[in-house]
């Protein structure tokens, strides 16, 4: 057992966690941030996306003991108050989701990748989409959204 | 998907982290995670100990040194794929980078952890090899032909840790691969280099290691253009065959890549992957 602290959404969590709990079990079991979602448990399909001190990454593919220390955001920390997150409202407006398995991950990449100025066309979005599965859309709604909210987001106010 | 128990420990130095290693039986390190982490939910690893040295600062840093640059084993691939300095000396390096997975693998992946791993379908093996790159480790300095010993083999000892990898800059160099269009390993990859010590093409994910291809180099010394490869063919012998393609399609797209690769050298450009 490992003593792990960590900021999850902005709030200082502490907790004693077995070594081989993956990120993605200690946000959805012992913090019930159940938001982020497990797909395929292989490290492709992108639903357990989070953002580690600010960057992307598969929450199924570290341990939370790795992430002490870090500042972890899940899909519930993006809005503001009672206001959805840009890309959240692009989502809502393009209809971007069917079943919304993938949402949470595919908002936690979108994001990151409008903060990196990786959204600037349609092709680039498709390829920084690559890790992130969608089984219902084709993705077309998708890359609407994340370029509607591209374009209305400075990357840096994201 | 959940892995044996392991007990985890994360070291301050180099040194902390070899002594745990001689102190504690059955260890492994931990660098991004990106392969490790799977391979031990899947169960196929079960160490009882991770040491974790992905948060160790002396293995961190880009260098642009005289002729070269010098990557630390613990850049992550993502800060390869975007380094200035990087991109400047080794655009095609660069480039290799920004293929590797998808943008959150590159954003814990690394240089080192790939490298030990050494993965037949792997990128950076083909880029070491290919720019005939020199491995500094805890114990030693390893050039690149030396370093590749089989699948998943390296020239690496027990406990032995890879501290950086020093790129000599070519004067061109491309990178071209076909990837597995899920997992986005390579199909096949090839890395051209035209360098000061001669022209340098290293072939990965077509067979179970990286390897040089001598018939292509000695065509592109003639002439360095995609046309002077258009009648090398190489040998399926020994080449893999699985599901995602066989030993001879392997063997075909291996020339098709080697000439993608030296038309993107040539344009200054990798072209990265078939889009």
């Amino acid at each position: 057992m490992t003593v792990v602290n960590m900021t999850v959404n902005g709030s200082p969590v502490a907790a004693e966690v077995e070594n081989r709990m993956l990120l993605v079990y200690f946000l959805r079991e012992t913090l019930r941030f159940t938001g982020t979602h497990i797909g395929c448990d292989t490290s492709q399909c992108g639903a357990c996306v989070i953002h580690l001190d600010g960057r992307a990454v598969k929450s199924c593919t570290m341990f939370a003991c790795q992430a002490d220390g870090a500042s972890v955001t899940t899909i519930e920390g993006v809005a503001q108050d009672r206001t959805l997150h840009p890309v959240q409202e692009a989502f809502r407006e393009h209809h971007a989701l069917q079943c919304g398995f993938c949402t949470p991950g595919m908002i936690m990449t979108a994001i990151d990748m409008i903060r990196r100025k990786k959204a600037q066309d349609r092709k680039m979005i498709r390829r920084e989409l690559e890790g992130n599965f969608c089984r219902c859309t084709g993705y077309h709604n998708i890359v609407d959204a994340i370029e509607t909210a591209a374009e209305h987001c400075a990357s840096d106010r994201i | 998907m959940i892995p044996y128990q392991f007990g985890y420990h994360r070291p301050g130095s180099i040194a902390q982290a070899q002594a745990l290693f001689s102190s504690l039986h059955d260890a492994r390190f931990l660098a991004g995670g990106q392969t490790l982490i799977p391979v031990m939910k899947q169960r196929l690893a079960n160490p009882a100990h991770l040491i974790d040295l992905s948060r160790l600062e002396e293995l961190s840093l880009v260098a642009a040194e005289d002729g070269a640059i010098v990557i630390g084993a613990g850049v992550r691939h993502f800060q390869v794929e975007d380094s200035p300095d990087i991109r400047r000396t080794i655009q095609a390096l660069a480039r290799l980078a920004g293929t590797i997975g998808d943008p959150a693998v590159r954003h814990l992946g690394t240089l080192g952890g790939s490298l030990a791993n050494n993965d037949p379908a792997a990128d950076y093996p083909a880029a070491v090899l290919g720019l005939g790159a020199t491995i500094v480790t805890t114990n030693n300095v390893i050039a690149a032909d030396k370093f590749f010993s089989g699948m998943f083999q390296t020239a690496l000892q027990e406990g032995e840790i890879i501290k950086t990898v020093s790129f000599p800059a070519p004067l061109r160099a491309g990178y071209a691969k076909f990837p597995n269009p899920a997992s986005r390993y390579a199909i096949v990859g090839v890395f051209v280099a035209q360098t000061h010590a001669g022209v340098r093409v290293a072939v990965t994910g077509a067979a179970p290691c990286v390897f040089r291809t001598t018939e292509m180099e000695r065509a592109l010394s003639i002439r360095f253009e995609p046309d002077s490869l258009s009648d090398v063919r190489l040998s399926s012998d020994g080449l893999n065959s699985d599901l995602h393609a066989s030993a001879e399609y392997r063997a075909h797209l291996v020339t098709v890549m080697a000439k993608r690769a030296v038309t993107a050298a040539l344009d200054g450009q990798s072209s990265p992957i078939r889009e």
